[in-house]
């Protein structure tokens, strides 16, 4: 192997390991809030990438409408949850987050799609629909049971994603989509060449973890949100509600899968179901990190990436093996340094 | 009595089908220090924390003149209810400062800086350990930090859960010390305790509780001459209960 | 046999289906589809319902039983029937390798876990020259009774059926054993289970093959059903579809995953049918039908449709009878040790993250005495009694048992030196009798193991099992209780059921932490004439108690922890008086 074949391996394992740096944070995130596993991640990512593509290629995307369902959906729920108390002003809110809030995104949608938008419109109004449908995922699936143990909330992420995976194939079809790049500079450097979509996704990437630290490290929003991962009853007992930590967090998680979504899909054509394997190699970057350590998580991607590219280079046909089994010596290394017990809990 | 702060009338609460706590009733005035005493798996525990909403209950629970039966735990703190629990719950890996700015999570700006100033006057140490993180104080300071928090969040009532759980003698004569300034501060106080002796020195009024159920109530330091709860609690005399 | 009843008509009424006259080919496909289905399901039931662990990656395992006899029939020629137990062996293999490496992982790794080796052996599948790649392996051999080839739909529903009826009774029987109970106690984390006995990791991992062995099965017959296997029925999807099953159709219960088979396979069909034609849309609709479904049904039906169902079902079966005849366990030869010291504790240390618990405390027990440890919550009572138990490691210090040192001993070895325990936290499983519980007690005194118990072969071990257990329930006064859920017992009884559980171990030292709390004043008396009993029958016994009044008038000796430390010890009478332990505990620190 030469410099060049290297170089170039390890700029596109580092491009893939920032997606999937994103990824394991977003479900590190979500995990630490909400004890929710989210198998649903690669689904954000699918229709962010996916929706973005059909409004730049002038289509209206159906996501739009299913944002609205889900608004409707999660109306009901809220009404049917305050069914032994009516509350005005509960209602009223409900109303304007679910219905207002995703009846104008469909609006907006319709009126910019079909149309030749710049980039920032397409892009944003991808993450507002993508936004809506997490925030409204959060409600449906796991608020009615947010207290129920970590294994049923997988299970139900698991028919959450199941919903979503057959939703995106009925939207957006069997065949894959591309997307116009974000930018279409490029320059090289020595031998490496450098496009203003890879540059984008480094960039972002970085943005996007220092915009996060900002925002859990001095934000009374972002210390509510911590706390509520650190411990939920001293977070309810001053206070925060934990159903709006989780819908936050949801929120957070669509919107970074979303933009994960829109980077890569103008370099990789995207199925109805990539985002599904995305969003696992995002698991095994977030299982290293122990589903709680962001620094390990970040860093564990990078190597992932790297591992992934190299495979492909030398064993191509093995690459997805190689990749999902190199958590197996991870969790043989976890489980090692388990701790002795359970220690007893009161 | 004409409207107690706090109007517990009726109560049952059950895990499954043990009822743990049995048709209770109990009030608690403005500006009082009532404390319920008894033996460990009494059904104390389980009692605040019904009233704070973290367990169902069958009853009634007023507050301030409304039934909060119904409310979430989070609107119970709004209305000026707040709990410091028995495990303290704190948030271990966020500073001192943290853990108490967002004891005032629901409290206006100006307001929680104000009310920050008269905690660190009330606790000390806990201004001198602002930036420590709080899973690395001391049982004591651990304490002082969970009742600084709770009243971040300008309780009209403070319900203490063992405060002295587990906290070198010293300590807890310091805590109570602070429980007394509390209710000189405006704010009421119910108080469940082991140490029986101390609550009941405290205290305007007691419930004793057993197996679930209140089996005397009164002044508190007619409770404490009662028989019953000085063989039970307070020395040795004579066999445990009649 | 009347309780094998309902099972042995549900055989016949699936036996006669095939001769009711026109019943269309297509509906025996279906019925052999909700079979295979039904055997990997059975598993999981086992697995995720009753064991507490998950598995993504059962579909997998199905792989491994199919293609084990595809290559092997078609490869080399040899007869289906002398691959089943090869595929059987092959996924049974790759449960211990894959199990080994994860079962040890608490709550979420292992599901993440399954899910990703799901994943990799899917690829492995699809890529592998040898298993034909995406295209897979065909003209696989039917399955053969001499000359009588099973080709059709109706010749190997037969197989298919006696397969899943037989796999059922073999699992109930598992589960009503020694081994069954011990797996049904893996749910409630392991302290109590390991505490009397139950090799935890051992009775995971031996879920973990025999579900790994039911898929196997399915797979096997699958092979030689479709005759020919390519990667897709055994990808992840298919694994979800399992656990979908599992939880429709009621994850705790056996008979749950047959009609949870029944109800997904026949829905799939009919959405597959139906949606298409109705809204004319070529889309996979069943699968979101079946992610919203999984998810509502977690929501409104959590327990599945099983229990649903039986609550609607008049007959109950009649409580477990017990055996009074049986022989007796052998009780254990106790000889009391020369110097009359039957536990002594030297100078234990216990440090959490630099936080002292235990205090480099000594003291002992001697034998035909009652010792109590008395002091303040968080004095560090229940972790001197988690590391006399081996639950925890001391970071310093020794403790020994008649003479012989128990240092560093797992909580299986020290419980068979019969010290038995009591937990401050009461430890019973909820969805157990109180006899079932009580008999876990008793767990390394029975013998018979997992084969044993699936062929019955265990019942004089296990009457004698029961006896015992009903035994000790007599002795602590709860007969009446016997045949109840542990769970719906009050508190204080339930401690008593404890008490039972761990008199099943014929001990020689009981450690009770907080016998008496939850007892009225009748109840707590009779605790103490029991104890006392006890203690002149040559156990003894060290209790951790709050009521002053019960420990001062029964204990012989009475040690006093604070802040992890030893402050005094000595007779009830001398610790009264005692001024530091009135200043710490007993009242006057404000």
């Amino acid at each position: 192997m030469n410099a060049t074949i290297l170089l170039f391996l390890l700029q596109d394992g580092i491009t893939n390991g920032a997606i999937y740096a994103l990824l394991g944070l977003a479900l590190v995130l979500v995990f630490a809030v909400t004890r929710v596993i989210l198998i649903p991640q690669g689904e954000f990512v699918t229709y962010g990438a996916l929706t973005y593509a059909a409004l730049a290629s002038g289509k209206f995307p159906d996501t739009a409408q299913l944002a609205l369902a889900m608004g409707l959906v999660a109306f009901v729920f809220d009404l049917f949850a305050n069914r032994h108390g009516f509350n005005l002003r509960r209602t009223a809110r409900s109303f304007a987050v679910n219905v207002v809030l995703s009846g104008a995104v469909l609006a907006a949608t319709l009126a910019f799609a079909g149309r030749k938008n710049p980039v920032f419109v397409d892009v944003g109004l991808a993450l507002l629909i993508v936004a809506c449908i997490g925030l409204y995922l959060y409600r449906i699936v796991y608020q009615p049971i947010a207290h129920a143990s970590v294994l049923t909330l997988l299970i139900a992420s698991v028919g959450a994603h199941l919903a979503m995976q057959g939703f995106a194939l009925v939207f957006f079809g069997a065949e894959g989509l591309r997307g116009p790049a974000i930018s279409d500079v490029s320059f090289s450097l020595g031998a490496l060449m450098f496009t203003g979509q890879s540059l984008g996704v480094y960039v972002i990437t970085a943005a996007l973890i220092v915009g996060l630290w900002l925002f859990f490290g001095y934000t009374l929003y972002g210390r509510a949100l911590r706390a509520t991962a650190v411990n939920r009853l001293g977070a309810r007992l001053v206070g925060i509600r934990t159903s709006l930590s989780g819908r936050m967090a949801f929120l957070l998680a669509a919107v970074i899968g979303g933009i994960s979504g829109i980077l890569i899909v103008p370099i990789t054509t995207l199925y109805y179901d990539t985002g599904f394997i995305i969003g696992l190699k995002g698991f095994v970057v977030a299982i290293i990190g122990g589903l709680v350590s962001y620094p390990i998580t970040a860093a564990a991607a990078i190597g992932v990436g790297i591992i992934e590219a190299f495979s492909s280079f030398y064993a191509s046909n093995y690459k997805e093996v190689i990749v999902f089994t190199l958590i197996l010596p991870i969790l043989v290394l976890r489980s090692l340094a388990a701790p002795e017990v359970e220690e007893e809990q009161d | 009595m004409s409207a107690a702060l706090l109007d517990v009338s009726d109560v049952t609460i059950a895990y499954g089908k043990v009822e743990a706590v049995r048709d209770v009733s109990l009030n608690v005035g403005d500006n009082e220090i009532v404390t319920i005493v008894g033996a460990n798996g009494a059904g104390k525990t389980t009692l605040l924390n019904a009233i704070m909403g973290i367990l169902p209950l069958k009853g009634r629970v007023g507050f301030a003149g409304r039934n909060i039966a119904g409310d979430d735990i989070e609107d119970r703190v709004g209305e000026g209810l707040c709990l410091v629990p028995e495990h303290r719950e704190l948030f271990g890996t966020m500073t001192v400062a943290e853990n108490l700015q967002l004891g005032a999570f629901r409290i206006a700006k100006a307001e929680a800086a104000a009310t920050l100033e008269r905690v660190y006057a009330l606790f000390p140490r806990l201004h001198e350990r602002q930036k420590q993180l709080a899973g690395t104080l001391s049982g004591g300071e651990q304490q002082m930090l969970a009742m600084g928090r709770a009243l971040m969040g300008r309780p009209r009532l403070l319900m203490l859960d063992e405060p002295s759980l587990g906290l070198a003698p010293l300590i807890v004569a310091d805590i109570f010390r602070t429980i007394a300034e509390l209710r000189q501060a405006g704010v009421s106080i119910l108080l469940v305790e082991q140490n029986a002796r101390a609550a009941l020195k405290i205290a305007d009024r007691a419930y004793v509780m057993e197996l679930g159920e209140f089996i005397l109530s009164g002044a508190a330091a007619d409770v404490a001459a009662d028989p019953r709860v000085i063989g039970s609690y307070l020395g040795f005399q004579g066999e445990a209960t009649p | 046999m009347r309780a094998r009843l309902p099972i042995l008509i549900f055989a016949l009424v699936m036996a006669v289906i095939p001769f009711v006259p026109d019943i269309p080919p297509f509906w025996l496909v279906l019925l052999n589809n909700i079979g295979l289905a039904a055997l990997v399901a059975m598993g999981l039931v086992l697995l995720t319902g009753v064991g507490g662990l998950t598995s993504f990656g059962q579909a997998a395992f199905c792989g491994f039983g199919a293609y084990t006899t595809a290559v092997i029939t078609t490869a080399y020629g040899l007869s289906p029937w002398l691959t089943l137990p090869l595929s059987l062996l092959v996924s049974g293999l790759a449960a211990v390798i894959l199990g080994l490496m994860t079962v040890r992982l608490s709550g979420h790794y292992l599901p993440l876990g399954t899910l990703a080796w799901g994943l990799a052996l899917y690829y492995l599948f699809s890529k592998l020259e040898f298993l034909g790649r995406n295209d897979g392996i065909s003209s696989i051999p039917p399955l053969a009774i001499g000359s009588y080839r099973m080709l059709s739909a109706e010749a190997i529903y037969y197989a298919i059926w006696a397969a899943v009826i037989i796999s059922a009774v073999l699992t109930l029987n598992l589960l009503d054993s020694r081994t069954g109970r011990a797996i049904r106690a893996l749910r409630r984390g392991h302290i109590a289970a390991e505490a009397f006995g139950v090799q935890t990791a051992r009775a995971k991992l031996l879920v973990f093959i025999y579900a790994a062995v039911l898929a196997g099965l399915s797979g096997w017959l699958y092979a030689h059903f479709q005759r020919t296997v390519n990667p897709t029925p055994f990808g992840l999807l298919a694994s979800m579809e399992y656990l979908f099953i599992a939880v429709v159709g009621g994850a705790g219960h056996v008979w749950g995953a047959v009609l949870g088979a029944g109800v997904v396979v026949i829905l799939k069909e009919v959405l597959q049918n139906a949606v298409p034609a109705i809204f004319n849309v070529q889309a996979q609709f069943e699968i979101i039908v079946f992610g919203i479904m999984l998810f509502v049904l977690l929501q409104v039906a959590p327990t599945g449709m099983w229990p649903r169902l039986m609550a609607l079902w008049p007959w109950r079966a009649p409580p477990k009878a017990v055996d009074t005849d049986a022989a007796p366990l052998a009780a254990r030869g106790k000889t009391p040790p020369a110097d009359g010291v039957l536990l002594r504790i030297d100078g234990a240390r216990k440090e959490f993250g630099g936080v002292v618990a235990v205090n480099d405390v000594s003291f002992e027990v001697r034998t035909n005495e009652i010792v109590a440890l008395i002091g303040p919550n968080g004095a560090g009572k229940s972790t001197t009694f988690n590391l006399v138990t081996g639950v925890i490691k001391a970071t310093a210090g020794h403790v020994a048992l008649g003479g012989d040192s128990i240092d560093g001993a797992a909580p299986q070895d020290v419980v068979k030196r019969g010290v038995a325990r009591t937990f401050q936290h009461v430890k019973l499983v909820p969805d157990m009798t109180v006899l079932e519980n009580v008999a876990i007690g008793a767990h390394l005194r029975g013998h018979a193991g997992a084969v044993a118990s699936m062929l019955r072969l265990d019942r004089a071990d296990e009457a004698r099992l029961l006896a015992e257990a009903a035994r000790q329930i007599a002795r602590v006064g709860l007969t009446d209780q016997m045949h109840q859920l542990a769970g719906s017992l009050s508190l204080g009884q339930q401690r008593i059921v404890e008490i039972a559980r761990a008199l099943c171990v014929d001990p020689v030292l009981l450690l009770l932490d907080e016998p008496a709390a939850g007892l009225r004043h009748m109840e707590k008396q009779k605790l103490a004439e029991l104890l006392r009993s006890l203690r002149d029958g040559g156990v003894s016994v060290l209790l951790v108690e709050h009521d002053m009044g019960f420990v001062m008038d029964l204990a012989d000796r009475i040690v006093v922890l604070d802040f992890g430390t030893r402050i005094a010890e000595g007779p009830p009478a001398e610790i009264k008086r005692n001024p530091e332990v009135i200043k710490a505990y007993l009242g006057g620190a404000a």
